[in-house]
């Protein structure tokens, strides 16, 4: 599936593979139109990427063959476990965590996680997790601390689930409980946006000693879509609204709200998952050794200053 | 051709221009009782006829609470900034201006400290009438600042929420004050401070997901709605209505998430009471 900005690049690509079948085909040399139709290619990618509005970068994120959670798992590490549960009420599979390597160092990696098919996409709850998904997150983080095991979380949700049962089994609680846990954990913590970053959903893994987003991801209070419908009292003003609320990564890192973006390949991330998942390996191994240089206690006090500076007032 | 025409559509009245506390001589409560406001003031806003809770602000609760109305408001000047540079139908630092104006209040929250009943607390307590009693910077660096009081001076800390949630004129800076408070309670929980969370009508999104959930004593006022999605989003999101009472403060207790509901006539002396015991 393709986004509209997507298209005009598509069709030249499409056109390239005409036209090296026909060289192939016909035995006729082409070399110099393939390659000046590939420097064509190269640079609109180049122009359309660099010029993304927030809204396209809000479609990216979420784009049909974006990476998701486990994805990123299983390129970074080679070993790793799933642990299921909350040990309470039951397993939330929109919510998935375990034990992995990378690089002979051991994580627990937790995310948010998305379906890639309707039947996948109904299991995941489209990567709303409702109360026992933050509830098992916190029991695995417990866990990374009583084995002082440094702990990962990748962030892609639209946000936590705003149903019935959620609300019964204290979806409020359940989230308040982990950014308060979060700041006291022994371990050092790196949380990563790696596609959408909505609200109290995504903040409920999301307190870390450094907070990196992917480049093309968003985070902020509300998707762009509920902002339009309570502040427009439309559906209509999405664009606006993407706009206004400055949710970009590059948006985050200039107001100092998270501490450092990751490049994407151009083209985005789902065009290159290995590419993407060794840039993301690289800064978890750079980060981890930095923050284990560091005492428990100078980085529970670092973690805690940071997310007390966030906040622009007039005195 | 109908009889009665409505001139205009549905309920127009922006959120921010509904009243809280009743400065009528008579006030009427949903169920159609009439109260002299006098009566009602008298009687910690709750309407003697059928027990329903007027909702009220900073102002009536610091005087329901502190001995003599006497207390030090802290940071009482802080007002808003306007880091995003927020437009939507209209500008967020003409909206503040004009909310100021109107509430002759400087934000969503108010903190203090003084004696109740002899016993020393800080109070924070959110203002509904202030753009939904909406979380901002300000509203998460007060009540910040009210909790470093508590551990510096090692006072229980109330908070009295009544908000629709985060501001999203501040988008990722209102997403933070979540956390920021929710760092604040994590030291404060350490240092074995009590912390007492008093929801009312409504409290819910991220002042649940955060600060109003964190209580040693999770507690409401009857009749409250506490929740972290609106009903209308659940509605929304299941395609049916919602049972009878969800969401309501009964709902919530009956679930196992509040210690107790406190009527507001019994707060101040059902408060003193818990502090004492944590005290002896």
């Amino acid at each position: 599936m393709l986004l509209e900005f997507e298209k005009p690049i598509a069709d030249l690509e499409n056109k390239l593979q005409e036209m090296k079948t026909l060289a192939e085909g016909k035995k006729i040399d082409l070399s110099k139109d393939i390659e000046s139709l590939e420097e064509k290619i190269q640079a609109l990618k180049k122009e359309t990427f660099a010029n993304l509005t927030r809204w396209q970068r809000v479609q990216l994120s979420r784009h049909a063959d974006r990476p998701y959670t486990l994805d990123y798992i299983y390129e970074l590490t080679e070993d790793f476990i799933e642990i299921h549960g909350d040990r309470n009420v039951k397993d939330d599979k929109a919510m998935v965590g375990g034990l992995g390597s990378i690089d002979g160092q051991t994580f627990m990696i937790i995310g948010q996680q998305k379906g890639r098919n309707t039947k996948q996409r109904q299991e995941r709850n489209f990567g709303m997790a409702n109360p026992e998904g933050y509830r098992k997150a916190l029991r695995l983080m417990k866990m990374a601390e009583k084995f002082n095991k440094p702990i990962i979380t990748l962030i892609d949700t639209p946000g936590a689930f705003p149903g019935l049962e959620a609300e019964e089994r204290g979806q409020g609680e359940a989230i308040a409980r982990n950014l308060r846990e979060m700041f006291m954990l022994k371990v050092p913590v790196i949380c990563i946006i790696i596609g959408e970053g909505a609200s109290g959903g995504a903040l409920g893994i999301g307190i870390g000693d450094k907070v990196l987003m992917l480049e093309n991801t968003w985070y902020s209070v509300i998707s762009p879509e509920s902002c339009s419908s309570i502040l427009w009292r439309s559906w209509d003003y999405k664009e606006q609204a993407a706009e206004a609320l400055k949710l970009t990564a590059k948006d985050m890192e200039k107001n100092k709200l998270i501490d450092g973006i990751i490049p994407e390949p151009l083209g985005g991330a789902h065009t290159d998952l290995k590419w993407m998942a060794n840039e993301m390996k690289k800064v978890i191994k750079k980060e981890t050794k930095a923050l284990l240089k560091l005492s428990p206690e100078e980085r529970i006090t670092q973690r805690i200053d940071k997310f007390c500076a966030m906040g622009v007032y007039n005195e | 051709m109908s009889w009665f025409k409505r001139k205009e559509k549905g309920i127009s009245t922006p959120t921010e221009e509904k009243k809280d506390a009743p400065d009528g001589l008579w006030y009427k409560t949903p169920s159609g009782k009439i109260v002299h406001t006098r009566e009602l003031k008298s009687n910690a806003y709750v309407s003697p006829e059928d027990d329903y809770h007027v909702k009220i602000g900073s102002a009536e609760y610091f005087q329901i609470l502190f001995d003599n109305n006497k207390f030090t408001e802290l940071d009482a000047k802080m007002t808003s900034g306007d880091p995003l540079s927020f437009v939507d139908t209209k500008s967020y630092t003409s909206r503040i201006k004009d909310t100021i104006k109107k509430t002759e209040l400087n934000d969503a929250v108010r903190s203090a400290y003084g004696k109740m009943n002899g016993i020393d607390i800080v109070v924070s307590c959110m203002d509904f009438n202030f753009i939904g009693g909406s979380m901002g910077s300000v509203v998460g660096e007060k009540i910040a600042r009210a909790i470093d009081h508590s551990i510096k001076n090692k006072m229980p800390f109330l908070m009295i929420s009544r908000s629709g949630g985060a501001r999203m004129m501040e988008a990722g800076f209102s997403l933070m004050q979540m956390a920021k408070t929710s760092a604040k309670l994590a030291i404060l929980d350490k240092e074995g401070i009590p912390y007492i969370s008093l929801m009312t009508d409504p409290t819910t999104g991220g002042v649940t997901a955060s600060y109003a959930m964190l209580g040693d004593f999770n507690i409401a006022e009857p009749g409250s709605l506490i929740g972290f999605a609106g009903p209308r989003v659940i509605r929304e999101t299941i395609g049916k209505d919602l049972p009878k009472g969800f969401q309501s403060a009964e709902f919530v207790l009956d679930h196992g998430f509040l210690d107790f509901i406190v009527d507001r006539r019994q707060l101040k002396s059902k408060l003193s009471t818990l502090l004492t015991l944590l005290q002896n």
